[in-house]
């Protein structure tokens, strides 16, 4: 598979899911595991653009898969994307365990829909688990991406 | 003495967070992202029984298992415990049950560790602790706290009773003749629902003893990393100054992670037997069952008015459970102290239990007293309706005023620097609640149940003890950059930035070249660590303070090298110049240097260096801020559903150090509040099982849950240093009490009430239902 651009190439234990292959083989460990049930959503990376639990998948699924990671969002030189620089703008982090799977899945969101209601805001992000922020900053970063 | 403007609006300025761009694209440093070499990891085997002697354990099968290096019971570990387990805080209170880590007697919950297996890695840690047989004789558990007193059965078999703790304050008769002769009284059970703290990472430790340099090295998630080195040494005998821990970033706590529990102790004992470093990280399931558990408490409020409608006393009895192990136990003497809060009230009775019960141990969770707004603030809306009286108006001709300041509390302490009243009118000036009132009225002839809701407080930091001080140390490096170095640490909290904020403007140098380094005990000085909405008031005076020490010495160094007087020497932006002179200047670089390398341009007699550690002692034994939330909700009255409309907040939290900080710690912990009235409901059946162990079952409030949050600030500001008040907890101590009431306030319209939390649509259906409807 190739993640965040690289190829990579490895054996992995039939159980190992997506989410500790690249924690742990790739060292990605921006990649944040929350409940390891598909709930909190945490984990979120894209899969060929769309957003999935990355502790659902398992890593020998993903053959030829394309994988980007939080890490993979923001652009070399370090500087944020727009959804990144929205959430800083609009204090849509606190403890930022949460986070990437946030800006992630909005970021994926944002690309199939970048004129949401608010209701199509508040669905989408209803997928995602924060606990520090009551969402209220992450809402309105949605919203300033989205031009509204 | 007066600053520039350039850096003298930092403090109360919107900026945006140093620790976001690391935080933003996946390079914060959590504990599972600490990798040491030849690292083992650890799983638990937890007891699926809420109570049972242990027979035996059967370690064999697991012990040859792929990967495994240790299967560890408490025969191996308790007796290398060379200390007690409790956190230091709570060493005073005694042993909470039997000095042990890993159950070997009984096991007393579901979740309560028996046995701990370290492996080569996770999957096969937790393989083989499925081929773990323990053999357990079941015994009759000690499920419900209400009853818990009249139980046979023992928690702890050495204790005569259940009980953990409590405060008999029996009710004098001139309360008594009050509350039984006065014009106007009620009387109600209030419930509130046992809900977690459930910070988005769980707990996880990496234990490292190293017995080759004789170290200990700990990376854990935690609000108090000198504590965790305090018993760490305690408990395997070495000295603190062999232990190094570092929390990096911490993914939330809330107080779960205040004080360390007995699973990483486990760890640490560990490694220490192992010799190797070991880590653990826990699952979800696990941080549900057996991390910490809170709220779960009950109370029967008998409050009186007269004629008027002045409240003239209250009585108090109050319940709670404190699980098997507590790592803190009840915090309602806190509740206590300030149960008359925001009000005018000259008699109260507080009488209260805690008990010990088969279920998780509790700990403390933001606002770990708020059961005294819970229950008070629906109180008061019971004797305002006895009365006939809006509840607002009843709170109008009671709240505490400005000119009433200081109030003695009828517990003997002083209320002073707060606003209730200003609170109370600003926030019903938002929600509009005149507007609301006959809105709701029509809403009402229309069939719709609306309702407005109102929970006022005063929110008490604690400073007692070793609480009341906090350190903070400076330094300037030779090239002008400025490092901070806190021995308390953000889980959140944006600490690196608010105190950057503080140290810029106080000091004179640009917020940009000030990083700040927490929660590392082999570079910061010793703290309490963070908890306790201290770290505004407390660590925030000791900044500000050390900021203001070093910035003298620049002016020193800077009146000297000048040839001005000091009086005449402005910093600012890093560079110090004389007034009305901008060409008569040195940079915070140049006067640093001086400070180490060029030794001989100093003031004569001057100590070189530019560096400095303040510790800031508070005389008071608690600082107080306030609120009050208002909410207004729907409830559907044929599904029980309840959507908040609108919910307003006007907090007082004295000086702003940066408002978005400030909204960010009301929004998130209201929403907690709204999420533990509404959703939140940690379960367990009558034999003590629980049976809200995922997310699928422990519903935490996400973005289509919530209302948008609106702010007010009043701001009187405290007499510590920067005049800084605490707000980590506010929000979860007033919105409970909102959401309860603004729920009844709707269901009121047709006479129903419901008294028990969660206000879940099955208890709300069955109320109206109980009136008819």
């Amino acid at each position: 598979m190739a993640v965040n651009g690289i190829p990579r190439t490895a054996s992995v234990e039939d159980r190992r899911t997506l989410a500790e292959f690249l924690r742990e083989q790739c060292g990605l460990t921006g990649t944040h595991l929350g409940c390891e049930h598909g709930v909190c959503g945490a984990c979120t990376v894209l899969l060929d653009g769309g957003a999935v639990r990355s502790c659902l998948l398992f890593a020998a699924q993903l053959q030829d898969a394309e994988v980007t990671t939080i890490e993979g969002l923001s652009a070399e030189d370090g500087s944020l994307s727009p959804v990144q620089q929205a959430f800083a703008d609009h204090h849509g982090l606190q403890c930022g365990f949460c986070t990437p799977g946030f800006v992630v899945s909005v970021t994926a969101f944002l690309s199939s829909n970048p004129a949401p209601t608010d209701g199509e805001i508040a669905h989408a992000l209803s997928g995602n688990l924060c606990r520090c922020t009551g969402y209220q900053g992450i809402i309105a970063a949605v919203k300033a991406v989205a031009g509204r | 003495m007066t600053f520039a403007a350039a850096s003298s609006r930092l403090v109360g300025s919107r900026i945006n967070r140093k620790e976001d761009p690391r935080l933003l694209t996946g390079r914060g440093r959590y504990v599972d992202d600490v990798v040491v070499p030849d690292m083992l990891n650890a799983a638990f085997a937890r007891s699926d029984i809420a109570r049972g002697r242990i027979v035996s354990i059967e370690t064999t099968a697991a012990a040859a298992a792929p990967g495994v290096v240790a299967v560890l019971t408490g025969t191996d570990l308790n007796p290398l415990l060379a200390g007690p387990i409790a956190a230091t805080p709570t060493l005073g209170m005694g042993s909470p049950g039997p000095h042990k880590v890993l159950a070997d007697d009984e096991v007393r919950y579901v979740g309560d560790p028996y046995a701990m297996v370290v492996a080569r890695s996770r999957a096969e840690a937790e393989d083989a602790v499925e081929l773990i047989e323990l053999d357990v004789e079941s015994l009759v558990p000690v499920a419900d706290y209400t009853t818990a007193l009249l139980s046979d059965e023992r928690v702890h078999p050495q204790l005569e009773d259940n009980r953990a703790g409590g405060m008999v304050q029996p009710l004098d008769d001139e309360l008594r003749t009050l509350l039984e002769s006065a014009p106007y009284s009620a009387t109600d059970t209030f419930v509130q629902n046992r809900y977690l703290a459930v910070p988005m990472e769980t707990r996880g430790i990496v234990a490292w003893w190293d017995p080759g340099r004789m170290s200990f090295d700990i990376w854990v998630s935690t609000q108090s990393p000198h504590d965790v080195r305090t018993v760490t040494a305690r408990v395997t005998g070495v000295s603190e100054n062999q232990v190094r821990v570092q929390m990096g970033d911490v993914g939330g706590g809330f107080g779960q992670k205040a004080y360390l529990a007995r699973d990483e102790q486990i760890v640490i004992l560990a490694s220490y037997h192992l010799g190797c470093p070991v880590k653990w990280i826990e699952d979800r399931r696990e941080n549900l069952v057996a991390a910490t558990s809170s709220r779960a408490e009950r109370a029967t409020v008998s409050i009186a008015a007269d004629q008027l409608g002045n409240i003239l006393g209250v009585r108090v009895d109050h319940i709670d459970e404190v699980g098997a192990y507590p790592m803190a136990g009840s915090a309602a003497m806190m509740g206590a102290v300030i149960f008359t809060g925001p009000y005018r009230i000259p008699k109260l009775s507080f009488s209260t239990d805690s008990v010990y019960t088969n279920t998780c141990s509790r700990a403390p969770y933001r606002g770990p007293w708020q059961i005294e707004t819970y229950v008070r603030e629906q109180a008061v809306d019971s004797l305002a309706r006895n009365m006939g009286l809006d509840p607002i108006e009843l709170r109008r001709r009671n709240v505490l005023q400005r000119d009433q300041l200081p109030y003695l509390l009828p517990i003997g302490l002083s209320l002073d620097h707060v606003s209730p009243a200003e609170t109370l009118e600003q926030a019903a000036a938002m929600i509009d609640y005149d507007g609301f009132r006959a809105w709701q009225r029509q809403e009402f002839a229309a069939g719709r149940l609306v309702g407005v809701g109102i929970g006022l407080y005063i929110e008490p930091q604690s400073a007692m003890g070793p609480y009341a001080a906090e350190p903070a140390h400076i330094r300037i490096q030779p090239d002008g950059s400025t490092d901070v170095y806190l021995g308390s640490g953000s889980h959140g909290q944006g600490i690196e930035t608010t105190t950057a904020q503080i140290v810029s403007e106080n000091v004179g140098v640009p917020f940009d070249t000030v990083k700040v380094h927490q929660g590392d005990t082999g570079t910061t000085p010793y703290a309490f660590g963070t908890g306790g909405s201290r770290s505004g008031p407390i660590l925030g005076a000791a900044i500000q303070l050390a900021a203001r020490d070093l910035r003298s010495k620049i002016v020193e160094i800077a009146a000297h090298q000048l040839e001005a007087s000091p009086d005449d020497i402005e910093v600012t932006g890093g560079v110090a110049a004389v007034r009305g002179t901008p060409t008569r200047a040195r940079t915070i670089g140049e006067i640093s240097r001086s400070a180490y390398l060029d030794l001989g341009a100093l003031p004569p007699g001057m100590e070189p260096g530019l560096e400095t550690l303040k510790r800031y002692k508070t005389d008071m034994p608690f600082l107080f801020s306030n609120a009050c939330h208002m909410c207004t909700v729907e409830v559907d009255g044929s599904t029980g559903s309840v959507r908040i409309l609108r919910f307003v907040v006007s907090e007082d939290c004295g000086v702003m150090i940066n408002p978005s900080v400030v909204e960010g710690q009301i929004a998130g912990g209201a929403v907690q509040g709204i999420g533990g009235a509404l959703l939140e409901d940690f379960i367990y059946d009558a034999d003590g099982n629980p049976l809200t162990t995922t997310f699928l079952d422990y519903l935490l409030p996400t973005a289509s849950d919530v209302p948008q949050i609106e702010y007010g600030h009043v701001e009187t500001p405290a007499t510590t240093p920067g005049g800084f008040k605490g707000v980590g907890e506010g929000g979860a101590i007033g919105a409970p009490a909102a959401v309860a009431n603004a729920v009844n306030d709707a269901l009121h319209l047709v006479g129903a009430r419901v008294r028990e939390a969660p206000f879940s649509p099955a208890r709300i259906v069955e109320a109206l239902e109980a009136v008819g409807r």
